[in-house]
Formats: structure tokens, C-alpha cells, sequence
């Protein structure tokens, strides 16, 4: 149910590289744990972030949640759609709800994530532990 | 379903919309006498850029309106006199009324903070004996009875370790804190500067002594501790934890939240702690007022004495009681004026009435309550540590989550058969927690409906989860849209509304 | 004892069912060496008509026989009895923190309607439910203003009340910030160039005390212009919001900020009391305390719930924005009855009669030779007088008299001497102001002849 194209991170963010962009969002795993998402606060276009940097935060009625950037570089967009209705973040967290683009500085960072069968075995162990 | 209900029925309450829609013009609730002095003009007097003709939107309704919109209100509330409050940690206990008597008396309610010392001796007399009944309590040196309420107590106290260790050369970088601690002790901390360091807890919730020594470098300025923890367990390796973080020049703070279980038994003093704060609001029967005020008290060890907020309330040679400002080694103010003094009158009613004998049964009995309600809700729910826990319980939801129920459905549910909810989803290192405080302000009896109504539930959780989950049915309201109420703020009422 | 309400038989039916034999077992992890031994030293137990006693005769060691003109942060007005009379309901003073919103409807709706009083009455466009007073709730704008600017100077008046600046000192110097006070002028107002000059990229915010301490009402408008050109926030703090019944609210300030104290909480000798804190919607996210919104029930009916509770200390931990917990609950409920009672025609009542007799009290004070009031800006219900001769021979003499005159303000303005401020409120009857000025007249009488020239201060730093 995760998609193959993306690559994960163990804090739940996603990843979709495409011609040195990479499209940052939050996993499905991660939107069911945090609840009824009611704000998100995200780094602005222009902005450099580093790879395990916290970007931003996404607020639920009871838990507030850092967003690590899986890579570094510089933000080029930030989706706006988020900020009038961020509860699509509950409803497509793969799809409509990405947070941020960013040029990538260094491709070799994403070897470090985990594949989508990865990120499924994984996310068991943390359910299960 | 409704019919396996035994301690509640349901009851009509009147409908009651917000002052401002009651409101039509004209109004007042109250009259004034004749004025005694000429007259003035607004205008004339402060220019015609600074007046103001009115406060828009405010209300205008008569006494009586006012009597029947608040009390309306009120009955849409529970309290401590209504019934059972099991909130765990919170020491939901009975607010004895002389305490509101003695607190209205004119010249206690009506002294002046700055009014001449020689004049207000009596208020300051009562200041002064309650930090001396405090101190006696505590086995501490020197109580201030400046913080207004727990949390600020906590930043004091971590502010006069922070002022000690910087006089001995290094104020230290971190402040240690088990995981199983109140979300108050890590923002304090960090508002004082320092970096927190989470301690793991074992499944007791006590400090792992290996992991503290680890733990426990020269960065570290102290050891938070709420002791008996937010389990109710008493951290029975208390003097090895002090002598740890002594050995390694740290001081040892203590969370005085749960001292209901300790209160004539045991002096935090004695077992090493250096600072602490303490609750008038839980221990000491000042009431909770539906949020506040509190006072949050703190407690300090000789050594920490110079650091106090000033000023501090001082007896001289004659009898006579001072206000000591010349303290230059303080850590400064922490509010304006001396602290929460009708809280004080309060709690220093509650101790006379008590007397020692008095706090120490009502600490048995506090304590007896919760092991009795542990040991007969085993049955229903499981009980996730093997640890003696005091005055409070902490159960999990595991065996109803199995059916899809959860701590939170549970206490909704528990609303229904006419308790108070326990406190659900703390302590954090418990997923899925009930945590329950009786208090001594319990009867037997009381506890006995409470019980049968979790035992109730538990039933019901079996036979009919879907039920559960959709209560409460006899509230006002039913759950409310937490998350509406979050993504679009409405936080005051407007006029077009 | 009368508060436990277990009989002997039923602990032991109790303590049987838990299967022990003693309640000493349930201590057994507390280790035997620090337990106590022997007896605590303290009083009773005792009685209802002891403990009365006890309080009425610290009560009677009071200055409840006095006429008091202090003012300085704390305001003596009438309570309408309703108000005791409604606090005084179990349900609401017994009450915990509204979590479980279905059965606390009556402490969230009456927040809900003390935050919207206060935004009314300060003209910003959010308030929360309440700080612990108005020190703290100073201290909590200030680090609100540096969390939202990034920016870590901060430009306070010289005539913000000192224990309020003393307050801040505690709790900023943690934070790597650099406090400046700003001087006041002749006319007893913040000196607006020296604010000018003192004002930079770092500076994070201003704060303006108004009526500041010494009664005068401040230009708040002219004030913030200067201070936003520079990018940083006003914050005005009020620690007399009765004068906001007559005074123009300073709706170009970001913050405002305060006691709520007067309305409807005794002066109780220091407290407790209660904060406010208002601000322009823009900085919602970033306010301390607790908030209450409006929201549905699944049936589709008005509710109020405590929301936004991720700013908070039990969610957001290290990352919370201040270490509030407890509201002052019970003391904005008594403010917001206090409120529904006067209501709008009420409030502006004894506010106009407030500005009355103080007016008149100045007038008869100024008329009196030697007595001078040297701040010349207009002010609400308090003001300073200068005294000819020492001040605190003649508060001393006016104590003869069963009067407390002001507050002397060498006490915290070294270049005030003989200085006093003086408050009065609708509490002060014609004939005790007209005693005071009488004896004041008489006092100063004499040691008029014996003065020479003095000068007033005029704030110069």
C-alpha cells in the first residue's frame, strides 16, 4: 500500500525524487498516529534545510509532530493548499497533501532510506513493539 | 443498557446562551449611590482623542439575569462536592468551607499589599506560619510562598539551583527527567535555560539506577523527580538516587505533586531532596476553582536559603513580622506583590484543622483508598506493573482495546453512570492509561458505586463494545469537534454570530 | 476528624479486601531510615470556632479601619455581593481544569465570555482565559513578542509598575535578551524621542504601561507608529482596566496585556489575582495559557471545548511555549460576573465616578500650598502629588488620622523623593477625601515654613 516510487525515513516521511527535486510528505502510518490534523508549519520557499533537519511541524488535536527533512537543500515550493485545509493530510498523505519541494544537494543522501517493502516490514516492528 | 445504571439518572438542566445574546439595552445589574463630588466630563478632562463613549458588545442585563445565567452554568458542571473526581494526580480533594470563610474576612481580603507593615501584621503573620508549617512538613529549611501555582514553583525552584551552581562556578548545561514525569517539569526546565535530558524509566516507572549514573555527568545541574512517581509508586532507591546525584555535585529536585501520600509519613527532606514544590491546590485542600488559582510553594534545603525570591517574610526579635528585601543574593521576583496569600489562609485552615494527626490518617487514608480500588478493579482491567503503588493506580486499557475500546470510551462512558472521568492517556510510558486518585475524600461507599460502575463498563465493554464507544448519552453536549475547534478558531463570540 | 468520611470499620472492611493487615504495608517502599519519627510541630487539630478565631484575630491586626489610597497595581473596589454569591457554587469552585468538556460546559462558556469581555474591552482580537496576574502576564508578552520577531531587545518604560520590570528581570535572563528602560518626560508620559533613539534592528518589543504607575494615561497611538516603523510589537499593559471604560483602547498596539484584579477580585494582600493577555489574531498560535473555543457536539449544538492545547506544556513538553498549567480559573469567573453586572452602562459609571473624585482629590490637593501634582498629562483614577516637606512624616501624621495617603515613591524612584501616588477610588467617600486633604493641609502647614526649594524629578536616567 506504500508506494514503490518513494523512498522512506524511519520518523515517517516520504519521499519522490524526480530529476533532482524531491517531493517531501507524510506516510499514512504517520497522519493515523497523530489524528485529526489541524495546522501544519512548514520552512519557506528559499529556505535551506539539512537531511534529519527538522522543516516543520504538523499539529493534531492532542500531539505535535517535527517534520524531518529526509535530504538537504534548498525549499522551492511549499504546498499552499495546507494551510486552508490541512486535514487533507488525513485524507490523501501520499498524494495531495505534500509539504515541500527541494533541490537536492547531495543525491547520495537518499541512499540511506528505506524502500517501500522496507518501510512496511519496519513500521510492523513499531506496531508490534 | 441504561437500566444496569444504579448511581445516576438523568436530569433536566435549562438552556443557557452567552451573557452578551441575553443582553438588551439599557440594563444593569447593579446601582450606585448618589455621586459625592462635582461631576466630571470624559471629554473635557481627558481630550477628545483619549475618551472612549463605551465598551461595545458589553452586556447590559440585570442582577437577576446574571444570578440565573451563572447559576444555570453551574449546574452544567461537576465538582469534588458532587461526587467521586478520580483524577490521577490531581488530589481531587474536599475544599473545606470554613477555608472560604476565613479567607473572606475583612482585613484579610482587603490589606494592601503595600499598605504599612505595622499596619498589616496579621496577614503577615499568616504567611510566615504557613511557610514555618510547611517547612515542618517538608523537613525543609525555608519555604516562599511567592509562585502562583506548581509550575512556576518548578521554575523557581530550578532557578535557585541554577543560581547556586553558577555561585560555585558552573551553572551546568542539563537537567535530567524521567520520561514518566509531568509535561510542567521539561518546559520549566527549559525555560530556565537548561537542556533536558530524558531518563528511561523501568516499567515501575522508577529511575533505573544504571541508566542515571550514565546519565548523571558534571553537564548535569539536577534530577527532577515527582516522588511517589505518576505511577504512585514510591521510588524505593531514593537515597541511592540523592547520594548519586550529590556524588557528581548535582542537586535534587522533587515534584511535591503527589506528597498526599507522604504528608505525616515521610519528609522529603530526609530521604535528600534539596528543592521542591508543593500544590496548596492538591495537598492542601485550596480548590481548584475550575483551572485555578493555585500556589505552588517551594521548598529549599539550607544551602539554597540565600537564593529565595524576595522578599521574604521575616520575624523580628519582638515578635514583629518584616519583609526582607535586603537578599542580594536572590533569584529576583517571580510576580508582583507576595504571592497567592488567600491560598495561603487556605491551606494554613486546612493544617490547623487537621492538625498532625489529622494529616497523617488522611494520608492512610488516601493511600487505603487507592489500594482498595486497585485491588478490586483487577478483576476488570489490567494492571501493567507489579509495583505497590500509594495513592493512586494506573491501569491499562489492553484487555478493551482488544474489543476496540479504549481509556478514552471508557471514561466517557463512566460519565454516564455519574462519575468523573479518571485521567486518561498519562502517564505517557502507560499507552492507553486510566490513572486514578481517590483521594481520601472518599467514602467507601462512593467507592464502591464507582466500582461496580467501571465493573459495569467492563461488562458492557464484552457484550456490547459499539455502545461504549459512542458515550456519553446523557450529557448537555455530546463529544465535541475538537478538531473544528482547532483548524478554525472561534475564541470570543461576535456580534453577528 | 471531620473531613473523612471513613468509619473505623470501614477501613478495616477496606484494608481486608486488599489482603493485607496493616496500612503501614502499603509504605513498606519507603525505606525504613527515612521515615518519620516522633511528631510534626504544627497547630491543632482544631475546631471551626477555633480556627475562626484564630483568623479573626489576625484580622483584627490589620488596616481594616483605615481609609486606604493605594492604589499601584492593586485596586480596591466595591464587589457586589452576586458575585461571592455565585462563586461560592460548588460546582464551580470545586471544579477541575475543563478536559472533559461534556460535563464542564459552565466553566467553558464562562471563559469563553471573560475572553470575549476582555477582547472588548482591550480592542485586540484574541484573548486567553487568564493569566496568573499581571506580572507574569507582562513577562509572557514579552517572550511572545520574541518568539514571533525572532528578535531578542526588549524597550521597557520607565514607568511600568517596578515589580512588573523585576518580574521580567527573573525570567528573561535565561533567555539572551537585553532589557533597556526608556525615561518618562515632565509630563509624566514616556519620553517619545528617547524611545526613538533608543529603538533598533534588534529591538524585539516596547512595553508601555497605561495608565502607567503613576496614573498618567500614555499616547499609545504616537507610540506605535514609531515602534512598528521599526518592525518591532507594542505591548501595553494595564493594570487599572477600569480606565478602559473611559479611555480609548490602544487598538494600534499588538499586544495588551495586564490585571484584571479590579473587577470583582479583593485586594486579599497580593492575591491571588488575575492576568490577561489580548492580542491581534496574527499571533495566535504563539500565545501562552489556555484557550477556549466555540465548536459542535455530533447533534450539531454549540459547545465550548479548550483547544489549540499543542502550544501547551502537557503535549508540546520542551517545545511548549511557556510552562502555564493552571489558569486563574475561578478568579476570571469572579471578573466576568463582576463584568455581566456593571455591564456597559455600569462599568462606564463608576469608571466616570472614579475619574470624579480622583479629579477632585487632585484639585484640592494642588490648591494647597507647597502641595503641587507635577504631572501635567491627564490621568484616570490615580495621580502623584509633591509634597512640601518629607513625605513620610506626613504619611505618618496622616496615619494619626486613620488615613493611608499613597505610596511613597522614593520607594522605588530614587529621584521621586517626597513624591506620593495617590489612588482613589469610588470606595473613597467625600468626606474621608475631604479629611485627608484637611489634614494634609494641616501637616504640611507647618513644615511648608521649614522647606526651601525642592524639585521635582523629572525621569532623567
Amino acid at each position: 500500500m506504500y508506494p514503490q516510487e518513494f523512498l522512506y525515513t524511519k520518523e515517517h516521511e516520504w519521499i519522490r525524487v524526480d530529476e533532482g527535486i524531491g517531493t517531501i510528505g507524510i506516510t499514512d502510518y504517520a497522519q493515523k498516529e497523530l489524528g485529526d490534523i489541524v495546522y501544519v508549519e512548514l520552512s519557506k520557499p528559499g529556505e535551506h534545510v539539512a537531511a534529519n533537519e527538522s522543516f516543520g511541524t504538523v499539529e493534531s488535536v492532542k500531539a505535535v509532530s517535527e517534520i524531518y527533512s529526509p535530504v538537504s537543500g534548498e525549499v522551492t515550493a511549499v504546498n499552499a493548499k495546507l494551510q486552508n485545509n490541512p486535514e487533507m493530510l488525513n485524507t490523501d498523505p501520499h498524494g495531495e497533501a505534500w509539504l515541500v519541494q527541494v533541490r537536492l544537494s547531495d543525491r547520495s543522501e537518499i541512499e540511506k532510506l528505506m524502500s517501500a517493502e522496507e518501510y512496511e516490514a519496519y513500521i510492523q516492528k513499531e506496531k508490534s513493539a | 443498557m441504561e437500566k444496569r445504571i444504579r448511581e445516576a439518572r438523568p436530569h433536566v438542566t435549562r438552556n443557557e446562551r452567552l451573557i452578551f445574546e441575553r443582553s438588551t439595552p439599557g440594563k444593569s445589574g447593579v446601582d450606585f449611590p448618589p455621586l459625592d463630588v462635582p461631576s466630571v466630563s470624559v471629554e473635557e478632562l481627558l481630550g477628545a482623542e483619549l475618551s472612549r463613549s463605551e465598551v461595545e458588545g458589553f452586556p447590559e442585563v440585570s442582577e437577576l439575569e446574571v444570578i440565573r445565567h451563572f447559576t444555570r452554568l453551574s449546574t452544567w458542571n461537576y465538582g469534588v462536592d458532587t461526587g467521586l473526581y478520580p483524577l490521577g494526580s490531581c488530589t481531587m480533594k474536599y475544599n473545606p468551607r470554613i477555608n472560604e470563610e476565613v479567607a473572606r474576612l475583612e482585613g484579610l481580603a482587603t490589606d494592601h499589599p503595600y499598605a504599612p507593615e505595622a499596619l498589616v501584621q496579621g496577614c503577615l503573620g499568616v504567611l510566615h506560619e504557613t511557610a514555618r508549617c510547611l517547612e515542618e512538613i517538608t523537613g525543609m529549611d525555608a519555604v516562599t510562598l511567592q509562585p502562583a501555582a506548581g509550575a512556576q514553583g518548578e521554575l523557581t525552584g530550578i532557578l535557585m539551583m541554577r543560581a547556586c551552581l553558577t555561585e560555585r562556578g558552573d551553572p551546568r548545561k542539563q537537567i535530567l527527567i524521567p520520561d514518566s514525569a509531568h509535561g510542567t517539569n521539561p518546559a520549566s526546565a527549559t525555560l530556565a535555560g537548561y537542556e533536558v535530558r530524558n531518563v528511561k524509566s523501568d516499567e515501575c516507572g522508577c529511575i533505573d539506577l544504571a541508566e542515571l549514573k550514565r546519565a548523571m555527568t558534571d553537564e548535569v545541574a539536577g534530577l527532577m523527580l515527582t516522588n511517589p512517581n505518576t505511577l504512585g509508586i514510591f521510588e524505593s532507591q531514593i537515597r541511592q538516587i540523592a547520594d548519586l546525584v550529590h556524588s557528581r555535585g548535582g542537586l535534587l529536585y522533587m515534584d511535591g505533586a503527589n506528597m498526599n501520600a507522604l504528608v505525616g509519613v515521610a519528609r522529603p527532606a530526609d530521604f535528600g531532596v534539596d528543592v521542591m514544590h508543593l500544590n496548596l491546590h492538591k495537598t492542601f485542600s485550596t480548590p481548584h476553582g475550575g483551572g485555578g488559582p493555585g500556589s505552588g510553594p517551594v521548598a529549599v534545603k539550607k544551602i539554597l536559603e540565600p537564593y529565595l525570591p524576595l522578599p521574604v517574610v521575616r520575624q523580628g526579635p519582638e515578635g514583629t513580622f518584616q519583609l526582607d528585601y535586603n537578599r542580594p543574593r536572590s533569584i529576583g521576583r517571580v510576580r508582583a506583590f507576595y504571592g497567592n496569600f488567600g491560598m495561603a489562609v487556605r491551606a494554613l485552615a486546612y493544617i490547623q484543622a487537621n492538625g498532625f494527626e489529622g494529616l497523617r490518617q488522611t494520608t492512610q487514608d488516601a493511600v487505603l483508598n487507592a489500594n482498595y480500588v486497585m485491588s478490586r478493579l483487577r478483576s476488570f482491567f489490567d494492571l501493567p506493573q507489579g509495583c505497590a503503588s500509594m495513592h493512586e493506580c494506573v491501569f491499562s486499557d489492553r484487555r478493551q482495546a482488544a474489543r476496540g475500546v479504549r481509556t478514552v470510551d471508557i471514561a466517557k462512558r463512566l460519565i454516564d453512570y455519574g462519575f468523573h472521568p479518571y485521567t486518561t492517556a498519562f502517564p505517557l510510558i502507560v499507552p492507553g492509561a486510566l490513572m486514578i486518585e481517590p483521594t481520601e475524600s472518599a467514602s467507601k461507599e462512593e467507592l464502591d458505586a464507582f466500582i461496580h460502575a467501571l465493573g459495569s463498563i467492563a461488562q458492557e465493554v464484552e457484550e456490547n463494545p459499539e455502545w461504549v464507544l459512542k458515550a456519553p448519552y446523557t450529557t448537555r453536549v455530546t463529544r465535541l469537534d475538537e478538531a473544528a475547534a482547532a483548524r478554525k478558531p472561534v475564541l470570543r463570540w461576535k456580534p453577528s454570530h | 476528624m471531620r473531613y473523612l468520611p471513613n468509619s473505623d470499620s470501614d477501613r478495616a472492611a477496606m484494608l481486608k479486601a486488599t489482603g493485607r493487615s496493616s496500612v503501614e504495608e502499603f509504605f513498606d517502599r519507603i525505606p525504613r531510615e527515612v521515615r518519620l519519627k516522633g511528631r510534626l510541630d504544627l497547630p491543632g487539630p482544631l475546631s471551626e470556632p477555633e480556627i475562626l478565631e484564630f483568623f479573626r484575630q489576625a484580622a483584627s491586626r490589620s488596616s481594616r479601619e483605615y481609609v486606604s489610597l493605594l492604589g499601584a497595581g492593586a485596586y480596591s473596589h466595591y464587589i457586589p455581593v452576586a458575585v461571592k454569591a455565585l462563586l461560592s457554587r460548588g460546582e464551580f469552585f470545586t471544579a477541575y481544569t475543563p478536559y472533559q468538556a461534556e460535563i464542564a460546559q459552565g466553566t467553558l462558556q464562562a471563559m469563553f465570555e471573560f475572553q470575549t469581555l476582555m477582547t472588548q474591552l482591550t480592542g485586540m482580537e484574541v484573548s486567553n482565559a487568564s493569566l496568573y496576574d499581571g506580572s507574569t502576564a507582562t513577562t509572557e508578552a514579552v517572550l511572545m513578542a520574541m518568539r514571533v520577531t525572532r528578535r531578542s531587545r526588549v524597550l521597557l518604560a520607565r514607568t511600568l509598575h517596578p515589580e512588573y520590570r523585576q518580574v521580567l528581570e527573573t525570567f528573561i535572563r535565561h533567555q539572551r535578551t537585553e532589557l533597556e528602560q526608556v525615561p518618562y518626560e515632565e509630563s509624566g508620559q514616556l519620553d517619545l524621542a528617547r524611545l526613538e533613539s533608543a529603538l533598533k534592528a534588534e529591538t524585539a518589543a516596547v512595553v508601555v504601561q497605561s495608565p502607567n504607575f503613576f496614573g498618567t494615561l500614555e499616547r499609545t497611538a504616537k507610540i506605535a507608529e514609531v515602534v512598528h516603523r521599526n518592525g518591532a510589537l507594542l505591548i501595553v499593559t494595564i493594570t487599572e482596566p477600569l480606565s478602559l471604560a473611559v479611555v480609548k483602547p490602544p487598538r494600534e498596539a499588538d499586544i495588551v496585556c495586564g490585571e484584571a484584579q479590579s473587577f470583582g477580585v479583593p485586594v486579599a494582600f497580593g492575591g491571588p489575582y488575575v492576568g490577561f493577555l489580548t492580542a491581534k489574531e496574527k499571533f495566535l498560535r504563539q500565545m501562552p495559557g489556555r484557550l477556549v473555543g466555540q465548536t459542535v457536539d455530533t447533534e450539531g449544538r454549540r459547545g465550548f471545548v479548550l483547544t489549540l492545547a499543542t502550544r501547551e506544556q502537557h503535549i508540546r513538553r520542551e517545545k511548549a511555549t511557556s510552562n502555564i498549567c493552571t489558569n486563574q480559573s475561578l478568579c476570571a469567573l469572579a471578573v466576568t460576573i463582576y463584568l455581566s453586572l456593571l455591564g456597559k452602562n455600569g462599568l462606564k459609571r463608576l469608571a466616570e465616578e472614579n475619574l470624579a473624585k480622583a479629579h477632585y482629590a487632585a484639585r484640592q490637593l494642588a490648591a494647597i500650598p507647597g502641595v503641587a501634582t507635577p504631572f501635567a498629562a491627564p490621568h484616570f483614577n490615580e495621580f502623584v502629588v509633591r509634597t512640601p516637606g518629607d513625605a513620610n512624616e506626613l504619611l505618618a501624621d496622616l496615619r494619626k488620622q486613620r488615613i493611608i495617603a499613597g505610596l511613597n515613591l522614593e520607594r522605588f524612584y530614587p529621584e521621586l523623593r517626597n513624591h506620593l501616588l495617590v489612588c482613589v477610588t469610588e470606595t473613597a467617600r467625600r468626606e474621608a477625601i475631604d479629611r485627608m486633604v484637611e489634614a494634609f493641609s494641616r501637616a504640611t502647614g507647618s513644615s511648608a515654613e521649614l522647606a526651601g526649594c525642592r524639585t521635582a524629578g523629572n525621569g532623567a536616567v
